[in-house]
């Protein structure tokens, strides 16, 4: 018998009498307005909530508040004109570089201010990781209250790789002291567009 | 070795550093407080995913196989490894394949408990661990504290001096932001050159054939997202039945953990990149073994989120390192004797049975219940030393005779009264770190019975 088989017989013999799962497995929670609770959870764990109108607005805003950054790269069609650089190289190493990458995100989740990321979106899947600042576009009509709606709302297996995305990087593993920007991006910026 | 209430006495020695600790834990402890209390439902929620689990456990060997066959058709490549070293041995075998003697690493408790680092650097493989405060205690040769919080028991001037003389960082710096900017450089730098990541598994999904690994920092995502080949270690027991049970997991874990409501990044692997290989290790090392044992298999529910440590008075009084074990504190301390009973039949009794774990674990396991069996069972298999458990008889016999107990008492406080220093000396270990009180003048029960004469 080879180690699969064994440890399969031993689950087999040693496992309890079989539990169904629960009926109840998913809470509603009723927040009375999603995009507030979002940006003031996003404002507690380091991000910054941006609400403008529509792409012309949010390009206003990367514009002035990114103007010092040389390498940009955008993934988002209608905000492709603030790129200078291309997000589409052959070897991810290559995006060690960016300083700024845009992304538009599927949607975002108001308890957390999380926000889905597959890997369609991000081009490589590095690109959210290895940039040095992030902004997310994303609709303000696309957040869904809690987890369980995003599971609801998500087909999980679908991208070969996703991420749910909250706030920047951060460690406190230096007598819990919160550094913002440990590996991921130093920054993040949440774009929510009211008109779309 | 020291055993865990040796170990902890020399912890101890250094009290404002123990008060430091204490404090330090305590408030993470009232972080996830404040986090939880903003979930109406919470009960609920952890209600679920003990529920969850239970059914996962029952019906382990379908999920498992579910798994692997949704895992192999996204073009993962999955491996089963009955303990440790086998695991070992199968990472060794990838990295061989592959042609790489280096390899980044995300925290995995797994590797920890299998002891991958050490066996590594025997055949000649680089590892290096990228989370930061797996960092740090690996350039200091240790193993993890805490298992969310490896480095928790460092100062930051420590980190300061151990930076200096690895990093190059300036002597005398302690500040975090410095010290944290100084490793996402040094380790940038093993991120775009290393073609092997190996990260841990927190959740894996039996529908879908996909993992879920959780990180604050980003670097399980900047190693296996840059590597040639990503090989993802689990124990049997991650396995969880559907992909929507995620939203259960999610909220639970990140505000059980540190009170955040959910970690940076929680990161969702199904098929391997273009040109990646994606390997998934299933580990068992004990775990079935555990799966039998009716009082102590709910142990297999832990998602590892560590509330139990910072919750656990003797864990923040004692350190990690006094357990002894990959798993430290209480959680640690009901799966240890399961690996090894002779080597860790202290760590049940490193507790006050106060069940304050209990009362934070997301996933209802009976921790301090578990404890307590395991001080019967190691009693029983004999791993106690005699002179506890001749003092514990002792104490039976007293207790259980009302005119012996009520002359003990008695005896007892005249002693104190008339000759303190036969408890107030070295001796009684019960002197150690405090003052005797002053004996009582009579008995609750004396008191009771000449109430009445008053």
């Amino acid at each position: 018998m080879n180690s699969r088989e064994r440890i399969l017989a031993a689950i087999g013999q040693n496992k309890p009498e079989y539990q169904p799962l629960p009926e109840v497995a998913t809470f509603q929670s009723d927040y009375p307005d999603l995009v507030a609770k979002f940006s003031e959870i996003l404002r507690f764990i380091g991000g910054t909530p941006v609400l403008v109108a529509d792409y012309e607005e949010a390009e206003k805003y990367i514009r002035q508040t990114y103007s010092d950054l040389p390498r940009i790269v955008s993934k988002v069609p209608a905000l492709q004109q603030l790129a200078t650089t291309e997000w589409d190289v052959i070897d991810p190493h290559q995006l060690e570089t960016v300083d700024l990458a845009i992304i538009q995100g599927v949607f975002g989740v108001a308890e957390n201010s999380a926000i889905w990321v597959p890997e369609e979106r991000g081009g490589h899947r590095v690109l959210p990781f290895i940039c040095q600042h992030l902004v997310m576009i994303l609709n303000a009509s696309d957040i869904v209250p809690n987890m369980h709606d995003a599971y609801e709302r998500l087909n999980v297996g679908e991208s070969g790789f996703g991420v749910f995305i909250a706030g920047p990087s951060k460690t406190a593993d230096i007598e819990q002291s919160l550094v913002i920007g440990a590996h991921g991006a130093r920054s993040l910026s949440v774009v929510l567009l009211q008109n779309s | 070795m020291m055993n865990h209430s040796e170990a902890a006495e020399k912890f101890t020695e250094d009290v404002d550093r123990t008060t430091w600790h204490d404090k330090t834990l305590w408030f993470v402890r009232e972080k996830r407080d404040k986090a939880v209390f903003q979930i109406p439902e919470w009960e609920a929620l952890r209600e679920a995913a003990s529920r969850i689990k239970h059914n996962a456990l029952s019906n382990l060997d379908e999920y498992l196989l579910e798994f692997e066959q949704n895992a192999v058709k996204n073009g993962v490549k999955v491996h089963w490894a009955a303990d440790g070293h086998e695991h070992n041995e199968i990472v060794l075998q990838i990295l061989k394949e592959t042609g790489a003697t280096q390899m980044v690493k995300s925290k995995s408790m797994l590797t920890e408990e299998c002891h991958l680092n050490e066996f590594l650097l025997e055949k000649g493989v680089d590892v290096v661990d990228t989370d930061l405060g797996e960092r740090v205690v690996q350039l200091a040769n240790e193993p993890p504290s805490h298992i969310v919080m490896p480095c928790i028991h460092w100062k930051k001037e420590e980190i300061g001096e151990l930076f200096h003389e690895h990093l190059g960082t300036e002597k005398g710096a302690s500040d975090p932001k410095y010290l944290a900017e100084a490793a996402r450089q040094h380790l940038r730098e093993k991120f775009m050159t290393r073609r092997a990541a190996l990260t841990g598994v927190n959740f894996a999904v039996a529908e879908t054939g996909g993992f879920v690994v959780c990180t604050n920092e980003g670097n399980a995502d900047m190693g296996a997202h840059l590597a040639d080949v990503h090989i993802a270690s689990m124990g049997i027991e991650k396995i969880i039945p559907k992909a929507r049970h995620l939203g259960v997991f999610l909220r639970l874990l990140a505000r059980s953990a540190t009170g955040q409501p959910v970690t940076t990044y929680s990161s969702h692997f199904h098929r391997p990149r273009k040109g990646q290989t994606m390997h998934i290790i299933i580990v068992d090392n004990g775990r079935t073994t555990q799966l039998g044992r009716p009082d102590f298999r709910n142990s297999l529910k832990c998602i590892r989120c560590g509330a139990c440590m910072n919750t656990c008075p003797v864990y923040r009084r004692s350190g990690g390192h006094s357990y002894h074990n990959a798993v430290a504190g209480p959680i640690g301390s009901i799966l240890a004797p399961n690996l090894d009973m002779r080597k860790n039949a202290d760590l049940p009794f490193a507790s006050t049975l106060c069940g304050s774990c209990s009362n934070v674990c997301p996933v209802k396991i009976d921790i301090h219940d578990q404890l307590y069996k395991w001080r019967q069972v190691l009693t029983a298999e004999g791993y106690v030393d005699s002179a506890k458990k001749q003092g514990m008889k002792l104490m039976a016999s007293v207790l259980s005779n009302p005119k012996l107990y009520r002359f003990s008492g008695k005896a007892g406080r005249t002693m104190m009264r008339f000759a303190p220093f036969s408890v107030s000396n070295p001796l009684n270990p019960w002197y150690k770190q405090r003052e005797m009180p002053e004996p009582p003048k009579e008995s609750f029960r004396e008191w009771y019975v000449n109430r009445e004469k008053k």
